[in-house]
């Protein structure tokens, strides 16, 4: 029975993910549902519910929340946003969990390695010479990688280095 | 009209059909893009992890240009949507504001919110006019019927881009497919490709692309209409591996709406990167010849 209501893993975690800044519409949620009804992600995988996980922020299951697998697989098509009668940013409630649970370390691969790369390179793929010969073949221009302000705004945002 | 242009991350690396394509369309018309090598990601890929890195990323861009005193014209849906997002906030969120720029100035930029972005379809639509793109053609694509696929990013969020099309029920792209004379197949609009979860659950996008597959193909589509580079890398690069996933047969050409009227202007498939779409689209070529010759 995984999927019970675990009461209260965390008193605050409404507060924390209301603090959390694109959190801060959480509250205004009265469950008319209308976010799952137009999900084109539950109309494929029912394990993905934004009601539901709005709900679980609500009763404070907060480990529940940040630890599961459903939590990265919002599509970003902000559907449900933009259809939410209670003006509840979904979306952004998903990011800021997503912040939340990516500062517990609690990241899925992909997005760790595409994070790196974009410490690292400015971009996600590096264009190299041999992409910029394939580039003049076809009449497009030179495309010149530098990342140093990329690396130092990833530090100055993060307090980490890339 | 002149623009930076911002080709993102995944444009210059897995779609240079696309970018060829809208250079040679955007000269055509007018459109004068300059090309600013500083430009970095858009910070669409990291919001998920790190928002305030991303947040300064989109700045950083918008910052550059705003230097140059140019508008910004993206090609790229998803940074289309961000880029838009953050312009909007610090328009409208003095705290966000603030932090964006105290995280800018440690690389010694700013931005004061001068500029405007748009997608390169917008900019057809609006800019260009449905009848002037129509001055510039020389085939009729009469023959052609035409699945439209909006995506998320290029409409929404509303409130960041702007009411210049409805994100429910979007009439911009069918109204420019129609312009080279093709048919829009126009029922099923509201699609997303599910290209942000592929990485992490390529069952759901897989099921997902399917589903507007199997409608353009089950309305008779000679071949779908995109706009973004991560929906044609879903819908044409994954097409076959969504077939063998789900153990059906789409077969559904996917070319970019520059690639579309760039054919109707008279160009060469080859300068519109024809050849590096993925399902081959032989079919659409033959069926625009063999109306052509038919004319004449």
């Amino acid at each position: 029975m995984t999927d019970t209501i675990q009461h209260h893993e965390s008193d605050s975690f409404l507060e924390e993910v209301r603090n959390e800044p694109g959190g801060e519409s959480v509250f205004r949620c009265v469950e008319c549902g209308i976010c799952t009804s137009g999900c084109p992600v539950f109309s494929v995988q029912s394990g993905y519910n934004p009601r539901k996980i709005i709900r679980m922020i609500h009763l404070g299951m907060r480990k529940s929340v940040l630890e599961s697998a459903f939590l990265w697989w919002c599509a970003s098509c902000l559907t449900c946003q933009e259809r939410c009668p209670q003006g509840v940013r979904i979306s952004d409630i998903v990011v800021a969990l997503r912040n939340i649970a990516a500062r517990n370390d609690l990241i899925p691969d992909p997005y760790r390695i595409q994070e790196k790369r974009i410490a690292e390179q400015g971009r996600i793929y590096e264009i190299d010479e041999f992409d910029n010969r394939k580039r003049s073949k076809v009449g497009l221009p030179e495309i010149l990688c530098s990342n140093e302000e990329v690396r130092r705004l990833f530090e100055v945002t993060s307090g980490e280095s890339p | 009209m002149k623009y930076a242009v911002f080709l993102g991350c995944t444009i210059p690396a897995r779609a240079r059909n696309y970018e060829m394509s809208a250079m040679r369309v955007a000269e055509r018309l007018g459109i004068e893009f300059t090309h600013i090598n500083d430009f970095a990601c858009c910070g669409f890929p990291v919001r998920s992890t790190k928002q305030a890195f991303a947040d300064a990323l989109a700045a950083r861009n918008l910052g550059i240009a705003e230097s140059q005193g140019l508008d910004i014209c993206v090609l790229c849906s998803a940074c289309s949507a961000v880029l838009a997002e953050v312009n909007h906030a610090m328009k409208t969120d003095p705290a966000r504001n603030s932090v964006i720029n105290h995280h800018l100035e440690a690389i010694g930029r700013s931005y004061h919110g001068t500029v405007s972005v748009r997608h390169l379809t917008r900019i057809l639509f609006e800019d260009i006019g449905i009848e002037t793109i129509r001055k510039h053609l020389k085939f009729d694509l009469t023959a052609l019927f035409v699945a439209p696929h909006y995506g998320c990013h290029y409409l929404k969020p509303s409130d960041a881009h702007g009411a210049f099309d409805d994100p429910e029920h979007p009439s911009s792209i069918g109204e420019l497919i129609r312009a080279t004379g093709a048919s829009a197949v126009d029922l099923d609009r509201k699609h997303c490709c599910g290209g942000a979860v592929l990485a992490v659950n390529n069952d759901i996008t897989y099921r997902l692309a399917a589903q507007k597959l199997e409608s353009a193909t089950h309305h008779g589509s000679d071949c779908m209409c995109v706009i973004c580079p991560f929906c044609s890398v879903i819908y044409d690069d994954n097409q076959k591996p969504i077939e063998q996933h789900l153990s059906r047969e789409f077969d559904l050409p996917v070319l970019y709406l520059t690639q579309l009227i760039g054919l109707a202007m008279g160009f060469d498939p080859k300068e519109l990167g024809l050849n590096m779409n993925k399902v081959k689209a032989a079919r659409i070529l033959e069926k625009i010849e063999s109306r052509s010759h038919h004319e004449s």
